[in-house]
């Protein structure tokens, strides 16, 4: 192990914090510079990430610990900050770049100059994702959300507009008011463990007895409340469909990973701290996911059938996504969960490719996604829909590659075979069903959830599918850009991958699944084994 | 001064909801601001409530009870901090959505 490659954990969060800040200092008018910083940060992420997983996957297939822990300016873990790299979080870290190269490729065709400053807003969202996956302690979990919220309000906004300022409004509310949900929480486990640090607390947890115990129960439960109202769980997710139809196509893609934010750390903290095999701590909650979960499933379900618009479609399929992890971390471990890990990654980047797709669908539809009045003196007025400089690409059979893109997505999201998204249901329902050894009924209705949610999302996605693509338009067919096609492409190539390299895939699932519950592995990575870099004075 | 801390904190708490599920914007920012000022309470409240003792163990074999916890008060900071930008944040869109909607209702119309 070269020390290079160790101190590479912290470029995904330095990376974009120094090229957003560089940003905002260039003028407007030097939107190419801006533009090209701001992709080669993104695509630097891709390949910081791309190395980050090859290096857990080589030292953890080749028997050593893949859990790696960072110590920021060499302080010993209990009490500095550390950041930790494992199976989970390299793989989070890999999907938010996927996600947040292609928005941005897609935003430069239009959006991005719809309103000021958002290469850096979104690269400070990028910023926020990586750090809320790599922390290895409460608070800084909580720094990163509000720093990857603060952006995303902004970021919601972007291009203005009388729903997109409703929308934000609850939104922003809603999430402050989270947010000192997530405060409390922490504070009271601070309160009674003394630590805030992960490692450390689970190894304290399980100890924890007596008149604590409540309090830090109660605690635990506050910050699980944070956790799912990020994750959009019934019946804390009511502002989720409607927040993300109203946010422009790119910035919609890369919140589809926003939502995955909460179910991370519901699977970080649930997994990490009380899924002990003895005391209290034994499964906490894991009622609570598994009914909320199935819950959510079902309002998702109802929701995806009743909406006519693509995108709030889309938003009820988040919801869906959502409920289907949440029962699954709830329902079992082992094979359950790499499924449910494998569908995470397969339903993320076909929403996000989803979301990118419906603006291009819709386009000869609505007029909706015009831009509002400038708020701000500062501000762009208008989307600028004919820019001359733009070198527009009229793709041949425009409607049949969206068409087929269209029909791609709708199968993956629904989990239809041959695409991955069969692959990871088939898993997760197979992994159900050989949990004990008779099938329980509430498998059996998860089961049952997970199937029917795919037909309702199937016949929602047909639906609107035939209204936008083969009735008859008199209206001129939608110009494709290069810059458009290409990012849904590729997310779509991304999970054919998927569905070609099932093995392998599948294999990393089944490790990053057995090590989420495995404390002592985590706690040697973090307080035991102290990582580069040693401090080079002493001794 | 637990019970007079407790009794501050619930107050503040049970204004700000009330203040959050109020129509007007203006009142769910201050109820916003109740609430961030008892979570803020709450959290020093959780490094143990103590009078004149400082918050930097000395070196040598020290007792830690005759100490502060400085780690609540370092959070304590980051959370107002936090919160502070938030608010300031929520107040321009506040200000964006009277604007546009000319009405302060949630939900950017009153309803009739």
């Amino acid at each position: 192990m070269t020390p290079w490659i160790d101190h590479l954990i912290v470029a995904p969060i330095l990376l974009p914090l120094i090229a957003g800040a560089a940003i905002l200092l260039l003028k407007d008018r030097r939107h190419l510079v801006r533009r090209g910083i701001a992709i080669g940060t993104a695509a630097t992420l891709l390949v910081v990430a791309g190395l980050l997983v090859a290096r857990v996957a080589d030292a953890g297939f080749s028997g050593q610990p893949g859990t790696t822990a960072y110590q920021l300016g060499s302080w010993p873990a209990p009490f500095g900050i550390v950041l930790v790299l494992d199976w989970l979080s390299a793989l989070m870290l890999m999907l938010t770049s996927i996600l947040g190269l292609t928005s941005l490729i897609y935003a430069t065709a239009r959006w991005d100059r719809a309103g000021p400053r958002f290469h850096s807003l979104f690269l400070f969202q990028l910023m926020g994702l990586n750090g809320a996956f790599l922390t290895g302690d409460l608070f800084n979990l909580f720094v990163f959300f509000e720093v990857l919220l603060a952006a995303s309000f902004a970021l919601l906004l972007h291009g203005s507009g009388k729903a997109r300022i409703k929308a934000a409004l609850h939104y922003i509310s809603i999430n402050v008011a989270t947010s000192l949900l997530f405060l409390i929480g922490a504070a009271t486990i601070y309160g009674v463990t003394g630590t805030l640090n992960m490692a450390d607390l689970a190894v304290r947890i399980p100890a924890i007895g007596g008149s604590d115990l409540a309090i830090l129960q109660s605690g635990m439960a506050i910050l699980g409340m944070a956790f799912l109202v990020k994750a959009g769980m019934w019946p804390l997710g009511f502002w989720l469909p409607r927040t993300y139809a109203a946010a422009s196509p790119p910035v919609a893609a890369l919140f589809a990973m926003l939502s995955k934010v909460g179910v991370y750390a519901v699977l970080r903290v649930y997994l990490l701290l009380l899924n002990g095999e003895v005391g209290w701590s034994a499964n906490f909650g894991e009622e609570w996911l598994l009914f909320g979960g199935m819950a959510t499933i079902a309002f998702g379900t109802v929701g995806v059938l009743a909406v006519r618009t693509l995108s709030r479609i889309a938003g009820y399929s988040l919801v869906i996504s959502a409920g289907t992890l949440l029962a699954a971390v709830g329902a079992g471990q082992g094979a359950v969960l790499a499924g449910a890990l494998f569908y995470l990654v397969s339903s993320t980047l076909a929403v996000g490719a989803f979301y990118l797709l419906i603006e291009l669908v819709d386009r000869r539809e609505a007029s909706s996604d015009a831009a509002g009045a400038p708020v701000f003196d500062d501000e762009f007025s208008g989307l600028p829909d004919q820019v001359e400089t733009e070198v527009r690409v009229a793709i041949p059979a425009t409607m049949a590659i969206l068409g087929s893109g269209f029909a791609f997505c709708a199968l993956l999201i629904a989990g239809l075979p041959p695409l991955s998204g069969f692959i990871a249901k088939f898993v997760m329902i197979d992994g159900l069903l050989s949990l004990g050894e008779t099938v329980a009924p509430t498998s059996w209705l998860l089961i049952g959830l997970i199937i029917g949610s795919g037909l309702a999302t199937l016949v929602a996605t047909t639906r609107a599918g035939i209204d936008l693509i083969w009735a008859p338009s008199d209206k001129p067919q939608p110009a494709l850009r290069v810059a458009e096609a290409a990012p849904v492409a590729l997310l779509l190539v991304i999970c054919m991958g998927l569905m070609v390299l099932a093995a392998p895939t599948m294999r990393y699932m089944e490790r990053t699944s057995q090590s989420l519950g495995d404390r002592q592995g985590y706690g040697r990575a973090v307080l035991g084994n102290p990582a580069r870099p040693q401090p080079d004075t002493g001794r | 001064m637990e019970i007079v801390l407790a009794i501050g904190i619930g107050v503040l708490t049970s204004s700000g909801v009330w203040l959050i599920l109020r129509p007007r914007t203006f009142q769910v920012i201050l109820g916003l601001s109740l609430l961030s000022y008892a979570v803020n309470l709450f959290i020093y409240a959780m490094g143990r409530l103590k009078v004149d003792a400082p918050p930097i163990v000395g070196t040598g074999g020290v007792d830690p009870a005759l100490y502060d916890d400085p780690l609540p008060q370092a959070l304590v900071l980051t959370a107002i901090v936090i919160s502070f930008a938030m608010t300031a944040l929520l107040l321009v869109v506040l200000l964006a959505s009277r604007g546009i909607t000319g009405t302060d209702h949630v939900d950017g119309d009153d309803g009739e």
